[in-house]
């Protein structure tokens, strides 16, 4: 067992874990924050995806012993004192979702991006993208979501 | 799924890594973002007994300018290695080429050193660093030493590092004058390469004063096309361009797979070649596209 | 019941949003519960092989292993093998299908035996130490190799490969082809797909060993089905069974309406045990152990006048079953049966379509299940005859489709309600601009670039509102069609609905919502519905076909206008008129000329629940049900095109725009319809571009994982156009039909005869699905002369 702590969503943990446990598993039976998903084993999905440090990574794909002393955010620290982060809430106002399993990993990467690329268009929208798959959206109201919570960032 | 048991060790500085790796034997490995080797171990299709973790070796991270060169560190993202201003000249190609690996979230985490280390012949950067005449960058437990791209990748994953080496960097020729571009053919964004071809040329009035290709995935390795370099020599027409393109097919015959027959493989690098010639150039009269 | 329509017809925002948003969303894979155990399988590596012997001593003897059983151990477990519910003709063979394989194993990915840990990880690492001795024997995986003379039979105790052979004429077949001016033959081949529900199955079982009582969470979309069959396969008495499909399942698309060995298997491990079992699949395991869909060849040859007007269909179809019949596999292509005429008209039609056993993944009900595989054949077959008698793609459509109106019959048999064709294609060559488009082809042409481009269509019309249950009856179908609905007034004025639907991803909270809030004229915020437990619901035959608003639907609404009727009585009463002497709207009932004396739903719900004064007839509570059996199929149709570029050197394909205009009569909620919409065309498109499952001749799945498995994201597709034509169904008082599998069954057969318009020029006439660029290339090439 090696010890590792870390910041996630703002809150400090350490946790003693095995070395092949993967940050996924740490986040979700450890601190039991089930909001972020595994949807392969192939890191083809993205539907893992959170930020560490402020990038977007897929946490199937980072060993929590890698993580040790990073701080981590996912969909459960989107939101800031109960207001939805602009992204959640154009995903809402655009049925950015349908059942919802790819959605926190979407979100993140979502997020991500446009941290890196505050004003995108359309086509750049959808390569940022291209890591995260969703099979009930088409991924239209997807792309039109995070047009939309990039407008609204903007202004 | 996820990993078969493993001890992990973090190495706080290379030397400790080095001495780490050559106790845990043949089956330790060195670990730095994972891209590469996390996804097989989750299949368990690789069992280290010991993974040594790099990631905190701040020394082998970066991108900095060396007179006619750009040292590029083993653990620069390729996320990082895309958006470096040192690389300018024909040593863009490398950002060019980083930028369109994997997805954002693998960019962000896989290392241009464990990319190289991988030696995966269907991987972008191997070809390009060929195409760059770069110079990998090797530290054992007897020191450091370069190796040339061409004489580096030796095999469908297989390296000229030996057990218990670490590849720390490597040193690219920046090529000032020279233009570039990677031309990679894949089904969706995310996939590995059917074929890429980089180009890098030089462009004059005259012509095509130099050009040099590597190929991802047209073997089991990355490789270059000499004879597909010769004829381009002097070429300053589409025709001649694409005359020379079909000199590839003077390579040995391409690995045929679930995405591409042989055949279709070389049809796709011969008309890869001459777009990607054609945008290194970046001669108006040269674009196909 | 009059109603003010509020609610129904507007984008309301769906109530499902916020917790999945939040990260709340309670998907199976969360659920955790005291002493709970967990269940790895072994599978088999192998197509085809002979058990010689399982050891699971090493598994046992291992850390954390609880148990570790093999097929034989646990043959006692099971009063039946894993259920078939649609045996389509009285011949059907139908081969015995154990949870865990006992002496044979016919594809990779069997299960040949089961490890049961304190820890998914301990699970996983003793099952690796599992010990089995095959003999391998050979493996068939293509339909057509497996109907041939001497193939190696994946079942031994029969003659030969096939399981079925069903058929259907009606007319006089040879008739219209002897007095025809043309006919077209044309072949297909339906690649195999994986669903690819982004959440990979689970389960829980629990028991009380006291009582005998089990409950068993599934990622299913088929709850109390599924209720049904556990009670068979493990013959538990059905009352001491509880299925809970979690309140949220991550998308099925056919995928999780199924029962499935691992299901069996954790509800006999918890008996076993006397503890509850979990199960999760990973996405490579899944590949080989959740269904597959398609995997069909198609031949199909149409009659037709000079001016392309079609007389007759003649139809051969052999549909991969797999190694095993799942739950209404054979079924699958009869759902597609009836329609390989489309929405056109002729005289005279037969179909026949052979199932077959192949050493792979079983299949089943993929998304449209039958329909794009029929829809796919038809709308390219229409294309090649307009090729041959020289009509254009749009014109030969309107030529031949059946004329609007209202029960129109259809060379397939069957009567479609609510046709009106033409409005769609009209519609959508609008949206496309046609003529534009052709004067830029015309353009590009004449350039002769690499870049060359084309436009696709398919007309389709769709069977949705499964089903009638006598018809089903005549289809030899294992159970009726019906669906379930309860409807309560609470004492606080708030409703809740109960449905039989299990939704997973279509938003039935929110449409649901919608119509009672406006039948009941109470707020939207106000509805609770109710779902998946078949304690809470204990009537539904669940989600799939495209049923679920044309029958639980209907029944949620019928449900409402029960209340109404009950609270009219109650407000009669109450205000001392008779019932007659009150109108409705909008909640509120009033004295007819005396508007100001009123009850509404929520004073009359509160009342009717003190129960302090009622009519003698009545009873306390304000509640109705609803179990609503649709008198027919419900049929939409509508219009897809595809605008596509071809590099005409690699032949990458680029999607350039795709126009839906669709028709499933009045629309509850159309940004929900959108969504569908939109994620249907998406799978369809995937289908002609991107995905399909290969197997090795020895058994193995090629396109084990999502790494070659290309499921596409969102730099694949570009925005989709969608509009709407609204004709309404007669079959139902809501007029409704579904949406939920027009996208995919209209989408795949538009993008391929796109790609082949852009390249007709060059001679091309058919590219396989999926049309990778090599096999585009390859076309181009043999067009021209060289090599295919």
């Amino acid at each position: 067992m090696k010890r590792v702590s870390m910041t996630v969503n703002g809150v400090r943990h350490e946790a003693d874990v095995e070395s092949r446990t993967l940050l996924v598993h740490f986040i979700r039976e450890q601190l039991e924050l089930t909001g972020t998903n595994v949807g392969c084993d192939t890191s083809s999905c993205g539907a893992c995806t959170i930020l560490m440090n402020g990038q977007s990574v897929k946490s199937c794909t980072v060993l929590a012993v890698q993580a040790d002393g990073a701080a981590v955010t996912t969909v459960e620290g989107l939101a800031s004192n109960g207001d939805w982060h602009p992204v959640q809430k154009a995903f809402h106002e655009n049925h950015g979702l349908q059942c919802g399993f790819c959605t926190p990993g979407m979100m993140m990467a979502a997020v991500g991006y446009l941290d890196e690329n505050p004003a995108p268009t359309e086509e750049e929208v959808r390569l940022a993208l291209e890591g995260n798959l969703c099979r009930c959206t088409g991924y239209h109201n997807i792309v039109k979501a995070v047009l939309a919570a990039a407008d609204d960032m903007g202004s | 799924m996820i990993p078969a048991s493993f001890d992990y060790e973090r190495a706080s500085s290379l030397d400790e890594a080095l001495s780490l790796l050559a106790q845990g034997g043949e089956d330790a490995r060195p670990l730095a973002g994972g891209h590469s080797l996390l996804p097989l171990m989750r299949l368990r299709l690789a069992r280290p007994s010991l993974l040594v973790d790099i990631g905190g070796l701040e020394e082998l991270r970066g991108v900095r300018s060396d007179g006619d060169s750009v040292v590029i560190g083993a653990l620069t993202t390729h996320h990082e290695v895309a958006g470096a201003s040192e690389l300018t000249g024909g040593s863009g190609l490398l950002a060019t080429v980083a930028e369109g690996i994997g997805d954002p979230q693998v960019r962000h985490r896989g290392t241009l050193g464990g990319s190289v280390a991988h030696a995966d012949p269907a991987s972008d950067l191997p070809a390009a660093l060929l195409a760059l005449d770069a110079e990998v960058t090797l530290a054992g437990r007897d020191g450091e030493r370069s190796v040339a791209a061409a004489d580096f990748f030796v095999g469908p994953f297989m390296s000229a590092a030996a057990d218990g080496e670490i590849v720390t960097g490597v040193r690219v020729p920046k090529r000032e004058g020279w233009g570039s571009a990677y031309r990679k053919f894949q089904r969706r964004a995310q996939d590995w390469a059917i074929v890429g071809v980089a180009a890098v040329v030089n462009w004059t009035e005259d012509g095509i004063a130099g050009a040099v290709i590597g190929l991802t995935n047209m073997g089991g390795t990355p490789l270059r096309a000499p004879g597909v370099e010769a004829a381009l020599a002097g070429a300053s027409e589409k025709a001649q361009i694409l005359a020379a393109a079909s000199k590839v097919s003077e390579l040995e015959t391409p690995p045929a797979d679930e995405n591409a027959s042989s055949e279709y493989r070389l049809h796709l690098a011969q008309v890869l070649i001459a777009r990607a010639v054609a945008e290194a150039a970046g001669c108006p009269g040269m674009q196909r596209d | 019941m009059a109603t003010a329509e509020k609610y129904v017809g507007g984008g309301v925002p769906r109530k499902e949003d916020p917790k999945l948003l939040t990260g709340q969303g309670q998907f199976l894979e969360g659920l955790t519960l005291p002493g709970m155990l967990h269940a790895a399988l072994v599978r088999s590596p192998h197509g085809s092989a002979r058990i010689n012997s399982v050891d699971v001593s090493a598994a046992a003897a291992a850390e954390g292993v609880v148990a570790a059983l093999s097929g034989a151990d646990l043959a006692d477990e099971w009063a039946a093998g894993l259920p078939m519910a649609w045996p389509v003709t009285d011949d059907i063979r139908i081969p015995d299908h154990w949870p865990v394989a006992q002496d044979v194993v016919r594809y990779v990915g069997d299960a040949v035996a089961v490890v049961v840990a304190t820890s998914r990880n301990a699970a996983l690492d003793a099952a690796e130490l599992v010990e089995v001795d095959y003999e391998v024997l050979e493996a068939v995986v293509d339909v057509e190799a497996a109907l041939a003379d001497g193939a190696p039979r994946v079942h031994e105790s029969f003659d030969d490969n096939k399981s079925y052979t069903w058929a259907l004429t009606n007319g006089d077949v040879d008739a219209a082809f002897a007095k025809a001016d043309v006919v077209v033959a044309e072949r297909y081949t339906q690649p195999r797909l994986i669903p690819n529900a982004m959440e990979p199955r689970a389960v829980v079982a629990q028991s009380v060993p006291s009582t005998g009582d089990f409950t068993v969470w599934s990622t299913t979309q088929i709850p109390h089905v599924a209720k049904v069959l556990f009670a068979l396969t493990l013959g538990i008495p059905e009352g001491q069974i509880r299925v809970i499909a979690p309140p949220d399942v991550g998308g099925g698309f056919g995928s999780k309406l199924n029962v499935y060995a691992e299901e069996a298997l954790c509800i006999a491990l918890a008996r076993r045990l006397g503890k509850p079992v979990k199960w999760v699949a990973g996405r490579s395991e899944g590949y080989l152990a959740t269904i597959h869909g398609r995997d069909q060849v198609q031949e199909i040859e149409i009659a037709a006048t000079s001016d392309g007007k079609i007389l007759g269909y003649r139809v051969h179809i052999l549909a991969a079953m797999g190694a095993y019949l799942q739950l209404v596999a054979p079924g699958v292509p009869l759902l597609g049966a009836f329609l390989y005429c489309g929405c056109y008209g002729g005289e005279a039609y037969h179909f026949e379509c052979t199932g077959v056993f192949t050493n792979t993944t079983p299949t089943d009900a993929y998304r449209g299940a039958g329909r794009p595989e029929a829809t796919y054949a038809i709308e390219r077959v229409i294309d090649a005859l307009a090729r041959e008698v020289g009509v254009d793609a749009a014109e030969i459509r309107r030529r031949n489709f059946l004329p609007a109106g209202d029960m129109v019959q259809s060379p397939g048999g069957l009567a479609f309600d609510s046709a009106d064709y033409e409005p769609a294609l009209d519609r959508a060559l609008e949206l496309l601009d046609y003529d534009g488009f052709r004067s830029d082809q015309a353009e590009r042409r004449a350039g002769g670039g690499r870049r060359q481009t084309g436009v696709g269509f398919s007309s389709y019309v769709e069977i949705c509102g499964l089903a009638p249950s006598q018809v089903l009856a005549s289809l030899k179908y294992g159970a009726g069609g019906w669906d379930a609905a309860t409807v309560r007034m609470l004492p606080t004025g708030k409703a809740e609905v109960v449905t039989g639907s299990s939704p997973h991803g279509q938003g039935h909270v929110t449409s649901w919502s919608q119509i009672a809030a406006d039948a009941l004229g109470i707020p939207y915020e106000d509805v609770t519905v109710l779902h998946g437990d078949t304690h809470v619901a204990p009537h539904g035959m669940n989600t799939y076909g495209s049923r679920s608003l044309a029958v639980a639907g209907v029944a949620v609404h019928n449900a409402c206008g029960r209340v109404v009727d009950k609270a009219r009585g109650l407000a009669a009463h109450l205000l001392e008129v008779a019932p007659e002497d009150l109108e409705y709207e909008a909640g509120t009932f009033s004295v007819k000329g005396v508007p100001d004396r009123t009850k509404s739903m929520p004073e009359l719900a509160f009342a009717a629940w003190t129960a302090h004064s009622l009519p003698e007839d009545s009873e306390p509570g304000l509640e109705a049900s609803c179990v609503y059996d649709p008198p027919n199929f419900t049929f939409p149709f509508g219009t897809h095109v595809a605008v596509v570029e071809v590099d005409t050197e690699t032949g990458a394909v680029d999607l350039v725009r795709y126009i839906a205009v669709d028709d499933c009569g009045p629309v509850i909620n159309p940004v929900i319809v959108d969504g569908q919409v939109h994620g249907g065309v998406a799978q369809g498109i995937a289908a002609a571009l991107y995905e399909e499952a290969t197997y090795a001749e020895d058994g193995t799945l090629e396109t084990a994982s999502m790494v070659n498995y290309l499921v596409p994201s969102a730099a694949e597709f570009p925005s989709f156009e969608t509009d709407r034509t609204v004709t309404p169904s007669t079959s139902n008082p809501m007029g409704v039909k579904g949406i939920g599998e027009a996208g995919t069954i209209g989408s795949a057969p538009a993008v391929i005869n796109a790609i082949v318009d852009a390249l007709s020029h060059l001679g091309v006439t058919d590219v396989p699905m999926p049309a990778s660029p090599e096999r585009v290339w390859r076309a181009i090439r043999a067009a021209q002369g060289g090599e295919e």
